[in-house]
């Protein structure tokens, strides 16, 4: 992936600082960190692209604004958190359509399929996750258009997350706009997962950018030596985290 | 293109534990092994920190698994649905490659009770006839704890096991105390060991393969202390601290001029002679599509115990077991594990989850079966309890009961939910039912062109009514600890398997159940096919039934048994055993 910089740090600081747009800065506001007190760990999170310049290698421009527009409804920035589009959620999830996972190599994909199986069997549709992925946001949309004469992405906020509340429960009959196998609710348990790992994974797949929603929760990544923590008990752990490119991230009250 | 090897003395089919412990064992007994692994070969240095910090990949896209698409399973709960393909990843998660699933396990390694290998003796003693349900094909280990229990004193030895002496009463006899010291307790240990002691249970340490201490095991590798790193289970270790055959066999015995190995080579059938009595070797399919026959005089089948079967089946070892007429034993008798338990929220204890070995826990055996009577309970069987502390990976993350699972209010539940939960579960024992058995699937079939493995199984009423029952139990330690809410996650009677993507166990067993009886085992003691007297298969497929306690214990005591069986008395005089 490209999110680590390859540039030496006195170079990623001043492209740090041409770099510093809308995404970052609502980021470093969220997390309440100065401008001008961003360290190595932002200069990391301005490596990483800004959402609004992202140029999807996966989905067009349309699907990527809907698939935006349902992260921002799935977890949106609020007082606690960054939100789905300030850590770059929407480049995860188009960045795992091209991998064996989004192209389905991993699924047994061999008919006959019966969709129809029941709940029990756990996923039996006949498409990979890149596939489910286009059908599931053309679906949304015909069906959003329809019911609000403009696709999910135009909707007001009340209405998106109606929309997805709809969809959660499998109250969106997707056989009406052209999807005969593919069901509402299996297409959003798809999204509201990949969301989740898009948040919460490491930020070397192009989502959790600057680490936030680790600092957040107060998770500290790769860190993984903790031989001596594991008698000190009920105390928090005091240290940000690092991630797999080894960049770290400072805890919100701490004073570099 | 159809390529014949050099023949060797004894090839051994997988390169996980047991085919670790089988290939270093005959090859030290001066016999010529080839192991054939149809995964990859990972070096170290794929394991070097931290890279294997990376839930995404390990955890959620299965990095070291197989893959349903390279070898997959159908399900189907009983014999009136149509099974369909495991599509995706979830139940269980088979390793692959080198180290299979040693390589990602959790490392927790207790042992079985000599009840446990006697569970249908102990049935005759201590229930009254028609007491138990009639399905039940309930069948004794064909070994004594005395000669069973040495192999397992060995296998961890070499695994360097890392527990408390003298804590579990219930315990049998042991040979040695554990190589090493217990890890240390977590929060959530310290808190459910004081209230187990409190209402009178008998908490211990969970037997871990990850070590507390620098450890040098028999065969003279060494492992590094355990740094409590949180990626353990699922994960490859980046310390040399979970014991894996990488970690505490394949380093010695790939320096044995009498051994080698190939990797992505898929075994898909074993070959009799015509008279279908021995097996003249085993034909596999290599990364270029080439058919390969490699002959031998000893078959060890040492892939995961579904595979065996399945093996076992598409070779024609064996007759398939039938659960209509009872006849035929492979595919008999397959058995999994029973996972119930609750999840507690405290809003201000801090559990710090990601300060984690996989077998970071405490538990107690007190509702081991003839360890509480359950005579007059309609039910045979027991759970280990216990309260462990394997991961804190946050896309896995427990969620506080009733909070927003997305949407306004998220951020706030995630933090709140994070880091301030801990469990209680049981791992509850799995009889061996007559419905419950694998076959051949009629439809489909692996890239190969072979039948798939299709599995027929539910949760046997029996177990869900044990399940029930201890609910109840470990709701009063729940209550106690008075946690600030709790999210309800038992079995009960009205329980069904299921094949949704949530994890629950590798720890699938039976199919190829060993016995004194060939009507009624498809191995021997020794684990020797009954029908062809080359053919080994040491493996978790032979557990008649399954206990509560985690397999792998047991599975490398009796790879052990095996070899000492095969080197001690079959190279003298080859023919059955028994």
């Amino acid at each position: 992936m490209t999110q680590t910089p390859s540039t030496p740090p006195q170079q990623g600081l001043r492209r740090r600082e041409l770099l510093i747009g809308s995404a970052i800065a609502m980021t470093a506001a969220t997390l309440g960190i100065p401008f001008g007190r961003l360290t190595a760990a932002e200069a990391a999170a301005a490596g990483a692209p800004d959402l609004a310049s992202y140029t999807p290698t996966f989905f067009d421009a349309e699907e990527m604004r809907a698939l935006s527009a349902i992260c921002d409804t799935l977890i949106p920035a609020d007082e606690d958190g960054p939100g789905a589009l300030a850590t770059n959620v929407p480049v995860f999830i188009d960045l795992q359509m091209d991998t064996s996972y989004g192209r389905g190599e991993d699924w047994y994909m061999e008919g006959p399929h019966d969709p129809n199986a029941g709940d029990a069997f756990g996923y039996q549709l006949p498409y990979d996750l890149r596939t489910l992925y286009r059908k599931g946001l053309a679906a949304t949309d015909a069906w959003s258009r329809d019911q609000h004469g403009a696709g999910f992405a135009d909707l007001s906020g009340e209405q998106r997350v109606e929309a997805l509340n709809a969809l959660s429960k499998g109250e969106v009959d997707f056989a009406a706009y052209g999807e005969p196998m593919l069901d509402g609710e299996t297409f959003f348990d798809f999204l509201l997962q990949n969301t989740r790992e898009g948040y919460l994974a490491d930020p070397i797949y192009g989502g959790n950018k600057g680490m936030a929603a680790w600092v957040m929760i107060g998770f500290p990544g790769a860190r993984a030596s903790f031989l001596e923590w594991v008698t000190r008990h009920n105390i928090p752990y005091p240290l940000g985290p690092v991630d797999l490119g080894g960049n770290f991230a400072p805890l919100p009250n701490v004073k570099a | 293109m159809n390529i014949t090897n050099e023949p060797v003395d004894a090839v051994v089919v997988g390169l996980g534990w047991t085919g670790a412990i089988m290939a270093i064992e005959l090859a030290k007994a001066g016999l010529r092994v080839r192991a054939l692994e149809r995964g990859p070969d990972r070096p170290n240095a794929e394991f070097a920190y931290p890279k294997p910090a990376d839930e995404l990949a390990y955890a959620h896209r299965h990095k070291i698994m197989q893959s349903p698409r390279q070898a997959g399973f159908t399900v189907r709960r009983t014999r009136d649905e149509t099974a369909q393909p495991m599509r995706v990843l979830g139940k269980f998660r088979l390793g692959d490659g080198v180290g299979g699933s040693g390589l990602h396990w959790t490392a927790v390694q207790i042992r079985p009770t000599p009840t446990d290998l006697k569970l249908k003796t102990f049935v005759d003693e201590h229930y009254a006839p028609g007491a138990l349900d009639e399905e039940l094909q309930i069948q004794n280990y064909p070994v004594s704890w005395d000669e069973i229990e040495p192999h397992m004193d060995f296998f961890d030895r070499v695994t360097g096991t890392s527990g408390e002496d003298g804590k579990d009463p219930f315990e049998g006899p042991r040979t040695s105390p554990y190589p090493l010291p217990a890890l240390k307790d977590t929060l959530n240990c310290a808190m459910f060991r004081g209230q187990a002691e409190k209402m009178g249970y008998h908490p211990f340490s969970n037997p871990s393969a990850a070590v507390s201490q620098a450890y040098t095991n028999p065969y003279g590798q060494q492992i590094a202390p355990c740094n409590y790193c949180g990626y353990c289970s699922f994960y490859a270790c980046l310390n040399y601290s979970k014991a894996s055959p990488q970690t505490t066999i394949l380093d010695t015995l790939n320096r044995m001029p009498n051994y080698d190995y190939l990797t992505g080579a898929n075994v898909t059938k074993v070959e009799l002679h015509p008279d279908g009595k021995t097996a003249r070797g085993v034909t596999y399919v290599d990364n270029d599509g080439n058919e390969v026959f490699q002959p031998a005089d000893i078959v060890i089948l040492a892939s995961f115990s579904l595979n065996n079967v399945r093996l076992m089946l598409n070779s024609k070892i064996g007759q398939q077991y039938d659960p209509l007429t009872g006849e035929g034993t492979v595919g008999r008798n397959y058995a999994y594990q029973l996972g119930s338990g609750y999840t507690m929220f405290f809003k201000d204890k801090e559990f710090n989850p990601f300060v984690a070995a996989g077998p970071t826990g405490v538990m107690f055996n007190d509702f081991g079966p003839g360890n509480f009577d359950s005579s007059q309970l309609g039910f045979v069987g027991g759970a280990k309890v216990h309260s462990s502390q394997a991961t804190g990976n946050p896309i896995s993350m427990a969620m506080m009961p009733g909070s927003p699972k997305w949407g306004p209010g998220f951020n706030k539940a995630l933090k709140d939910s994070y880091g301030h939960s801990m469990a209680v579960k049981m791992t509850i024992s799995n009889v061996s039912t007559r419905g419950n058995y694998l076959d051949l699937d009629p439809t489909y079939k692996d890239p190969y062109g072979m039948p798939m493995l299709r599995m027929t199984y539910d949760y046997p009423q029996n177990d869900l009514r044990l399940a029930e029952f201890l609910n109840g139990k470990v709701k009063e330690i729940v209550d106690a600890l008075g946690p600030d809410m709790v999210v309800d996650g038992t079995l009960t009677t009205k329980s069904r398997m299921n094949y949704t993507a949530g994890y629950s166990s590798t720890h699938n067993v039976g199919g190829a159940v060993m016995g004194d009886d060939p009507r009624t085992s498809a191995v021997n003691r020794y684990l020797q096919s009954w029908d062809v007297h080359n053919v080994f298969v040491p493996s978790g497929s032979a557990f008649p039934q399954n206990f509560q306690a985690n397999p792998t214990a047991l599975i490398g005591a009796l790879s052990y048994w095996c070899a000492q069986a095969i080197k001690d008395r079959y190279l003298q005089n080859p023919g059955p055993l028994v």
